[in-house]
């Protein structure tokens, strides 16, 4: 028996977040501390399986099994390919982060961190579940820490309407991929909840087609799917800055994920027939996110509508069914993961001094913060596609995987580029160039260590990931193989 | 040819990016250091772009020299693939020897000096790379990248308008390359290589058929216009060149310098890469309407540049006058790719050589008309001609200098813009005679605002305002201007010592 490093990645922060809640409240060095250390020991072990995974061998590796309610063919069942893990890493990565930027929180610390525990176990959880009870029971798990995060800590006019939207959308979607999730259950006649069991079911065509909608929509909810994706900007400007980065740096990977395992996955040929139709929504995705983010005056609202519209090529890479799209979109979701949770994190550092995120208010920031800056500039770059970025090694595949099945669809969604830049760049100019407006003056100052670690390391990893590829793509290769044998074989 | 067994060329690019790195480290407030250091790094390219020059061999039978090889993405096969030839080698150089030109200019800086000398060396990279990269995803990344440091470079030291500018200048960019973009992945697609070498058997090659449920001529006919529209935004062609007169204005004067210098030669060059080679049939196939928009361009460029009033944006618009001669020219070649006729041939051949050589010229003399412009901004802070006036009897050895250069951009026998505008109008004159007729219009236009600026300057009464104001050209001054001049003179007596490398290329392409 090898050392169980996925149950402690997934149970670690769950106790942390138990822990927390019944030390004192007045603790507070105590609470971040335990709170720092556990994010530091789970990003450890997410690097430690990124290195350790055999990728010559590929397939799942890591696996844990345990009997968990034998009687309905649930097992406590964890294993990582090459598709999970770089979520995983992900995941490692922006929790700890969060939990650096939101260092100075003064608002019940002791609450905000259990909660950021309770959504790390959540993600870590999903994306190593090979049970498909285990993946929803990770997957709802998420549900509560969100919504109190939010309307507790949230942005004072929209937290409950943020939250509540969001909770509602995401509750809708997790209801349709219930049905979905019962549906193949019970038509597989295996009794089994087993995900590598149901990956050599052989449904038949008519069942794949019927139920793959409710399972690839009722999760891709989360994954900001058009036109169910209105949740995502309203959820992801009222959050509070550390929530903003797991939802939309991970979360929002945990639908995609969950829509392609369960979905993608099982349902291979439900996939292929509904594939133009996720296209189509994707590009709408795409293109639509795009515009709506250019015409924002709120700074956080341009991120959350960039993100709807970065997922799409997720999708659309999903939708191609071929080994360049699906690897680009592995890559795209890495790559989103980082430069949106970099994005929000430098929103938060800006609105924690200016104390707003109105851009006719805004100006002239550069000069105080300077390395926010530049972390934005390069999480714009990124988010523009530029080459040299982790974006552009994404987004290549992607358009090339989309030549491939439906080229109309790389032609149009091209059009978002150009849009990305545009908005970038007047958000730049904007915010940190020309004059510092007078009633913001007096709050500014530089970002803290923390603040400037974190805003470091995540430009670095993406310009890393945008010049050498190879240090993910020949992972991701291999758990696209895997799936797309699965496509082939049925 | 390889230094700690990496190859030259990898070198080539990678000093500056390195260099720029180690910019950072320098603390901000040493002015002096960062701005010597930047200077020492973009000298090193420019050593090596002589060493190479020395040792290219102009009569190998290889298609590329100096080649290297290695994988970037292998999922879908795209290798870092650098080669020169005689065309690229001149293009190197030309990059190579005015970065330090406008980084030494660019010492008048005053504020930020460290984030834009670092910004300049990424530019260089950016730039170098175009020139050397074999493999249509790498020759994309190096094309785009250099736009974020030119952006910034405008953005944030340049003129009055420089927001208006510079969002202009990478929109147009940007919005242009989206259909190269999109026509490499698609060649990539249907070749399954991003390699030129491999692309230039494969691709030419497909001929009938359908291709995304599209004959495959009509595939192939919109692929072209998307390289082409991409590379005439660059040049620019007319009618794509609005961004270019703002960006030029409002850039400082050493970013100016490389915009005109260096940054249009990448238009041209996508051209006499990618296009010529990669769509022989089309190229000949639409070549006439080329030559109508270049013959717009020398035309209007002229006479745009005749009617301003302020200095730069004369300069600017006189870029995009003789440009405007480098794609008459390319198109004559394509349009000869067709033919099979030996004197045809031979046009188009002299043609490409003096689209080569004017590219290089254009360099020259682009450059160094705006530096000499900056040099009066930075004296005088009004660019406005009719400000000025008399200066000659203050600065006379600014006046003789500008006079010079002048010259040379106005094709003066002697000076170096002759010899390329010459056998520019030789090889494209049997293959589109009335519209070379109707170009030298543009050329008797270009006499007059060349005039024209020198009238308003140096000549007529002087204008007392700027007495014991303008002062004389200085020394580092003279640094940037006189490697200028002594090339411009030397290609305009003896063009053979650069001739003799870009022809052995352009026989073997054209």
């Amino acid at each position: 028996m090898t050392f169980p490093f996925l149950s402690v990645l997934i149970l670690l922060p769950l106790l942390a977040g138990v822990i927390l809640l019944l030390l004192p409240a007045g603790k507070r060095g105590l609470i971040r501390g335990i709170a720092l250390g556990v994010s530091l020991i789970t990003f450890a072990i997410s690097v430690y399986l990124f290195a350790a995974y055999d990728k010559d061998l590929a397939g799942y590796q890591f696996v844990e099994q345990m009997q968990w309610l034998p009687a309905l063919g649930i097992s406590y069942h964890l294993g990582v390919d090459g598709f999970s893990l770089p979520l995983e890493l992900l995941a490692g990565i922006v929790v700890l982060c969060g939990v650096m930027v939101s260092w100075k929180v003064e608002d019940r610390p002791r609450e905000f961190f259990a909660f950021i525990m309770f959504l790390a176990s959540s993600v870590f959880g999903v994306f190593a579940s090979l049970d498909l009870f285990l993946l929803f029971f990770f997957f709802e798990l998420a549900v509560f820490p969100k919504y109190l995060m939010i309307v507790m800590w949230g942005s004072p006019k929209t937290k409950e309407y943020g939250g509540m939207k969001l909770t509602l959308y995401l509750f809708f979607g997790s209801v349709v991929a219930l049905v979905g999730v019962l549906a193949i259950y019970f038509t597989s006649g295996l009794q089994t909840f087993n995900l590598l069991e149901l990956e050599q079911a052989g449904f038949g065509l008519a069942v794949q087609k019927l139920w793959f909608p409710f399972i690839f929509i009722g999760f891709g909810v989360l994954g900001g799917l058009f036109p169910f994706h209105s949740w995502a900007p309203d959820g992801h400007v009222a959050a509070p800055t550390a929530v903003s980065m797991l939802l939309a740096g991970v979360e929002m990977k945990v639908g995609a994920f969950a829509a392609l395992r369960a979905g993608l996955m099982l349902l291979p040929d439900g996939m292929q027939f509904w594939a133009p139709l996720v296209l189509i929504l994707a590009t709408i995705n795409v293109v639509y996110g795009a515009f709506i983010a250019m015409i924002q005056t709120d700074f956080k609202y341009v991120i959350g509508f960039s993100s709807v519209s970065h997922m799409g090529l997720v999708f659309i890479g999903f939708a191609t069914l071929t080994p360049e799209g699906l690897t680009g979109a592995g890559l795209q979701m890495f790559s989103h993961g980082i430069m949106t949770a970099l994005f929000f994190a430098v929103v938060g550092m800006v609105y924690d001094r200016a104390h707003t995120r109105n851009m006719a208010e805004l100006g002239g920031l550069a000069k105080h913060m300077p390395l926010a800056m530049i972390g934005f500039v390069v999480g714009g770059l990124v988010s523009m596609g530029m080459p040299g970025f982790s974006g552009f090694v994404a987004e290549i595949p992607i358009y090339m995987g989309a030549w491939k099945t439906m080229p109309l669809v790389a032609i149009i969604s091209v059009i978002s580029i150009v849009v990305t830049a545009a908005y970038i760049l007047l958000v730049v100019r904007r915010v940190f160039f020309g004059e510092t407006p007078e009633p913001i003056r007096a709050g500014l100052s530089d970002i803290s260590v923390m603040d400037k670690i974190v805003v470091v390391g995540l430009s670095l990893l993406m310009i890393l990931i945008g010049l050498i590829p190879s240090l993910l793509v020949p992972m991701i290769q291999g758990g696209v193989s895997h799936i797309l044998s699965l496509v082939g074989g049925a | 040819m390889t230094f700690l067994s990496i190859p030259i060329l990898a070198w080539l690019i990678l000093i500056p990016v390195l260099g720029g790195l180690l910019l950072l480290l320098i603390p901000g407030k040493k002015v002096a250091l960062l701005r010597w250091s930047a200077l020492g790094i973009s000298l090193i390219p420019l050593v090596m772009a002589v060493v190479l020059w020395v040792n290219y061999q102009p009569k190998a039978d290889a298609l590329f020299q100096f080649e290297m090889n290695i994988p970037w993405f292998a999922a879908i096969n795209s290798n870092i693939h650098f080669g020169i030839d005689g065309i690229s080698l001149v293009m190197v150089l030309l990059t190579a020897l005015l970065t330090p030109l406008a980084i030494l200019t660019s010492f008048n800086i005053k504020v930020n000096v460290k984030a834009f000398m670092v910004l300049f060396l990424l530019l260089e990279t950016g730039i170098l790379g175009v020139f050397v990269s074999l493999d249509l995803l790498v020759f994309f990344l190096f094309w785009e990248i250099g736009l974020v440091p030119m952006y910034f470079l405008i953005n944030l030291w340049g003129g009055e308008k420089r927001n208006y500018a510079s969002l202009k200048f990478i929109i147009f960019t940007i919005g242009g390359s989206l259909g190269l973009l999109l026509a490499i992945q698609m060649i990539g697609v249907v070749t399954g290589t991003f390699d030129f070498v491999e692309i230039l058997i494969a691709w030419p090659a497909l001929q009938s058929g359908t291709l995304f449920g599209l004959p495959l001529e009509t595939v192939k006919a919109i692929a072209f216009w998307a390289f082409v529209i991409a590379f005439a935004i660059k040049v620019p062609v007319w009618p794509f060149h609005t961004w270019l007169p703002d960006a030029h204005t409002e850039a400082p004067t050493g970013g100016s310098m490389i915009l005109a210098g260096v940054l249009l030669k990448l238009g041209a060059y996508g051209f006499l890469r990618l296009v010529l080679p990669l769509f022989p049939v089309e190229s000949a196939k639409y070549a006439g309407w080329l030559a109508v928009l270049a013959v717009a361009a020398i035309v209007f460029g002229a006479l745009s540049a005749a009617s301003q009033k302020d200095f730069k944006r004369l300069v600017a618009y006189s870029s995009i006058n003789h440009m405007g001669f480098v794609i008459l020219a390319v198109a004559a070649a394509a349009w000869a790719g067709g033919s099979t006729d030996p004197a045809i041939r031979q046009s188009s051949v002299i043609a490409a050589n003096g689209a080569v050589l004017q590219m290089f010229n254009h360099g020259l003399s682009a450059a160094g008309m705006f530096f000499l412009v900056g040099v009066l901004y930075d004296r005088a802070h009004t660019r406005m001609l009719d400000k000025f006036g008399g200066l000659f009897a203050i600065v006379p050895t600014y006046g003789a200098i500008l006079i010079f250069l002048s010259m040379a951009s106005l094709g003066l026998p002697g000076l170096n813009g002759f010899v390329s505008e010459f056998m520019i109008v030789r090889g494209v004159w049997p293959i589109f005679m009335l519209l070379t007729a109707i170009s030298m219009v543009g050329l008797l236009f270009t006499g007059v605002y060349v005039v024209k600026a020198l009238k308003l300057v140096l000549q007529g009464p002087f204008n007392e305002t700027w007495a014991g104001k303008i002062s004389e050209i200085n020394l580092r001054e003279l640094f940037v201007i006189v490697p200028l001049m002594i090339l411009i003179l030397s290609i305009g007596v003896w063009p053979s010592w650069i001739l003799n490398i870009i022809n052995q290329t352009v026989m073997r392409w054209f």
